[in-house]
């Protein structure tokens, strides 16, 4: 197990057995208590210096120094490291820069995912139990409260995060060339923010939720063409039973198949696509040259003619 | 002025993130356009010296010769994303334990909410139920904001200001950005959230609730203002009107697209289908402030009123 045993631990397994320092006879087993104490030393100096044991090196596969060498294999030999370049822009890392946003969201993300399995655990998409389980949550579950305000919180904040986000890449100019594609997979991520929260606002079954959905839903009704108040919906035959707002809600109102409707945008389908868009999104990050800056600033002056057929 | 009802609509815990957003976004709007500021007077610096461009380290940033241009991201970047997600956790953990998630009655069809409102972020869209009939407010807009946005990167053909902040080298994006962000999105969201009370009505800050508050507000038509009684002229006058709006609110736009000699340049480099397009949303974004006008100053409903859809 231990690296350490070197020359040293050779040479004492080369004498013989038993010389009659000390070795007995146990069951029939031969015990040496200096060979036991010297392999426990060992262990004691494995322990002492965990980095050199072979455990150590399998899970992490490089040394982790002061060197170069060994900061960028650390980033790039590790798979939740490896989105990263081995190296940035030295002011790129300064937070007046990036604001820290885009960083920001993607955690609270991944806290909003955490939060929400375990909020799962309690719940049933069912008129019947629905609110009983938000109750239950609050009051019965160990740290249920806690659990739900972190989700309902946390789902606050990135709304926010994302626009602060978005505000400072546009800030930056960072959509420019040749970036244009990512701002726009960044657009329908926000969209997708939204849509997760306002999904997720129906689920607890309480008349917050059941208004602002209405409410939400209700301009459905008013799709041109494709809802059944809407300019020309009428004319081309939809009613409260056939139109968009019926496909959202399963139903013309907002009742049990909304609620199981909502639930499952909001725990998987939505999810599943944001998670889809962010791998691009971080992707073409890196693919299209890392963060945007903060870069050499460009004069006026310097402008070049644009080429012809772009 | 009743401190109290200030109280309860400012302290309610669904409302923490805009009474948050009232102090956030002017400090990141500040924080983001001192750094351009700063940028763009070293920019003007620059552009009077020709030799000091061609030498200069051309950031704001500090930079010493010996210093690398580049930093390993183990550890400089990952201590910041490691500290940064401490303190998120940090700040999440006090906002849940100090404030609960909101939790009403049980749903119920039979009794409405007053005021019912959407959650914050799409008050502003509800906001806009009150100048637009709902296919506009809760369909055609939320669309166009998603599409404005997304093509923004392909409309905009200034290619300065790539990855820096700035502000003389993008004026034009820059104020159209804000005024779409701040002025209409958030502000929006702000006057849904603190000063809609029960229907929908307008209660200033420090105004009390009252759930009996009736207002004899009598909205007209702009053809019932001028005098226009009949069908066909009704729709035909509306629609003259809107048009009217909108080659007024696009010239006034090619006005501010080419106001400087540096935008002509900018102009000339884009195509007539971008121009279009740019067009088109801006006009759309214009029209909002100038509804909301015609309703609050003049208390005009529709301006076209046509048997299949009113504007």
């Amino acid at each position: 197990m231990a690296d350490t045993q070197g020359a040293d631990a050779k040479t004492k397994a080369a004498q013989p057995a038993s010389n009659g320092n000390g070795t007995r006879k146990l069951l029939g087993v031969t015990v040496d208590p200096t060979e036991i104490k010297r392999k426990a030393e060992m262990d004691l100096k494995a322990i002492q210096e965990p980095t050199k044991t072979d455990v150590y090196k399998s899970i992490f596969r490089v040394r982790h120094d002061q060197t170069s060498r060994s900061r960028t294999l650390g980033v790039l030999s590790n798979v939740f490291l490896h989105l990263h370049p081995a190296r940035v822009n030295r002011d790129a890392v300064r937070y007046s820069f990036t604001w820290g946003m885009g960083g920001i969201s993607f955690y609270l993300f991944w806290v909003l995912t955490w939060t929400g399995v375990l909020l799962m655990f309690y719940y049933h998409p069912t008129k019947v139990q629905a609110f009983r389980d938000i109750l239950y949550l609050e009051h019965d579950v160990p740290f249920g409260k806690l659990l739900r305000n972190m989700h309902r919180w946390a789902a606050h904040a990135m709304v926010l995060t994302v626009q602060l986000h978005m505000f400072r890449v546009f800030l930056t100019g960072s959509y420019k060339k040749p970036r244009q594609f990512n701002w726009s997979v960044g657009v329908i991520l926000l969209v997708l923010t939204l849509l997760l929260s306002f999904t997720g606002y129906l689920l607890p079954d309480d008349q917050l939720g059941f208004w602002a959905v209405t409410v939400g839903t209700n301009m459905a009704r008013a799709t041109p063409i494709l809802g059944h108040e809407g300019p020309f919906g009428p004319q081309l035959g939809m009613t409260p039973f056939n139109d968009v707002r019926f496909a959202l809600l399963g139903g013309s109102i907002v009742d049990a198949n909304a609620l199981l409707r909502a639930y499952i945008w909001h725990c998987i389908a939505i999810p599943g696509f944001a998670a889809t868009f962010m791998i691009v999104h971080f992707w073409r990050v890196r693919k299209d040259g890392g963060i945007s800056g903060p870069s050499r600033i460009m004069l006026e002056s310097e402008i070049k003619k644009p080429r012809v057929g772009r | 002025m009743d401190w109290h009802q200030l109280w309860t609509i400012v302290s309610l815990p669904d409302n923490i993130p805009i009474v948050g957003m009232l102090f956030i976004i002017p400090f990141f709007t500040w924080y983001g356009l001192r750094q351009a500021f700063a940028n763009d007077r070293l920019a003007e610096r620059l552009e009077g010296d020709k030799a000091m461009a061609r030498t200069h380290h051309r950031k704001a940033e500090p930079f010493q010769k010996g210093w690398t241009r580049e930093v390993a991201v183990w550890p400089y970047l990952l201590r910041m994303e490691f500290l940064a997600a401490i303190i998120v956790t940090f700040i999440l953990m006090v906002w849940s334990i100090t404030l609960d998630a909101p939790l009403e009655e049980p749903a119920n069809p039979s009794l409405t909410m007053n005021p019912s409102k959407a959650p914050w972020y799409f008050l502003g869209l509800q906001e806009m139920l009150v100048y637009f009939d709902p296919w506009i407010a809760g369909v055609v807009m939320p669309t166009l904001i998603i599409i404005g946005l997304i093509v923004i990167p392909y409309i905009d053909e200034n290619p300065l200001g790539n990855g820096y902040y700035t502000y003389r080298q993008r004026r034009f994006a820059i104020w159209t950005f804000i005024f779409g962000f701040i002025i209409l999105w958030c502000s929006m969201i702000v006057i849904g959230t603190l000063i809609r009370g029960p229907g929908w009505m307008w209660f200033w800050p420090g105004m009390t609730w009252d759930h009996n508050r009736l207002i004899f507000e009598i909205n007209r038509d702009l053809h019932e203002i001028v005098g226009i009684t009949s069908q066909p002229w009704i729709g035909i006058f509306g629609g003259l009107v809107v048009g009217g709006f909108m080659t007024v609110a696009g010239y006034l736009c090619h006005r501010i697209i080419t106001a400087t000699e540096f935008s002509r340049k900018i102009l000339d480099r884009m195509t007539l289908l971008q121009y279009a397009i740019l067009q088109g949303l801006l006009i759309v974004m214009l029209a909002l402030p100038v509804k909301i006008a015609a309703r609050l100053l003049f208390r005009i409903k529709y301006v076209w009123v046509t048997p299949w859809f009113n504007v």
